[in-house]
């Protein structure tokens, strides 16, 4: 058994309706009103559960076909303080702090970026450093050779549901 | 794609308003009629540029879990264990870099306790050790990606 805030993310994961009262439309399936339908995702939206309530851009359409994954050795006691610093940073679009994995990949600060092409990306990166105070930490740019698989929403209840 | 259509995009990453007319209210902000913030919506998610708009969901906090991967696959693998990672259908992406670490994957479960369950079958699968990198922190990143 599903509950209403499960039945509620699964109506709203694939996006919401074009219409003048797109909440009022996901209610009306839902047999809900549309006041409680607010209520519950506002809430939702505070616990964290939806982190973020906006758009997904694709990357490509808009020319960015340079995706980078930076990693970055920083000193642990300041690896809040420099994630904080690089997550401000426009060109940045994700930001995680991760376990290092022994020598081989001492890494523990990680960064997306995306750019027009790999010139681009380098020379952000470049700017970067100078900028968050990262020149003298060991960094590696991955860049991306092929996506292949990319998977839709996050399906709450997840296999569950279908079987 | 104008001016106006990047405006558009670049506000609406910023949030979606959740109240009774959301779509008004971006309009009134853009200052644009309403009905011409539906079609031009409408046109931005038929030619692929929007892929959807709604809610990005933590996964932790639905009791779900998530966690990087990365395998060193020998180039003339590198086909075949590319379908064999991706055949789980708990691998959510996975992208091919250019670094001796060159399969880099997301895998997401139901329940947090289902990780070292997927990643011990991936090594028992492909035969390669996998480097498991779960997220200790997140840093909040605002706009995704500038129009």
């Amino acid at each position: 058994m599903l509950s209403l805030d499960e039945h509620i993310l699964l109506a709203v994961q694939n996006g919401l309706p074009i219409c003048s009262r797109p909440y009022q439309a996901i209610a009306d399936e839902l047999l809900i009103s549309e006041a409680q339908l607010l209520e519950r995702l506002q809430a939702l939206r505070q616990q964290g559960v939806i982190k973020r309530w906006g758009v997904i851009v694709k990357h490509r359409p808009l020319g960015y076909k340079a995706n980078a994954m930076i990693v970055v050795n920083v000193p642990d006691e300041r690896v809040v303080e420099l994630g904080k610093k690089l997550s401000a940073e426009p060109v940045v679009n994700l930001c995680y702090q991760r376990p290092r994995q022994g020598e081989r990949w001492p890494y523990n600060l990680y960064c997306m970026i995306h750019g027009k092409d790999r010139a681009m990306v380098e020379a952000h990166w470049q700017r970067l450093q100078q900028q968050c105070g990262l020149g003298d930490f060991m960094s590696e740019i991955l860049f991306s050779r092929r996506c292949f698989k990319q998977r839709g929403a996050w399906y709450p209840g997840g296999q569950s549901l279908h079987g | 794609m104008d001016e106006l259509d990047k405006r558009i995009i670049n506000q609406l990453q910023q949030g979606f308003p959740i109240c009774e007319q959301p779509y008004a209210q971006v309009a009134a902000s853009l200052g644009i009629p309403v009905a011409e913030l539906l079609q031009r919506l409408q046109s931005l998610l038929d030619s692929g540029v929007l892929s959807r708009f709604g809610p990005l969901f933590h996964a932790e906090q639905m009791g779900g879990a998530l966690t990087l991967a990365a395998l060193q696959v020998p180039e003339s693998r590198f086909e075949e264990v590319s379908e064999l990672v991706n055949a789980f259908p708990e691998v959510a992406h996975n992208y091919a870099r250019d670094h001796s670490l060159n399969m880099w994957f997301v895998v997401a479960t139901e329940r947090p306790e289902q990780v070292a369950a997927v990643l011990s079958a991936i090594e028992a699968k492909t035969g390669l050790k996998v480097l498991n990198m779960p997220k200790i922190r997140e840093y909040y990143v605002g706009l995704q990606l500038e129009a």
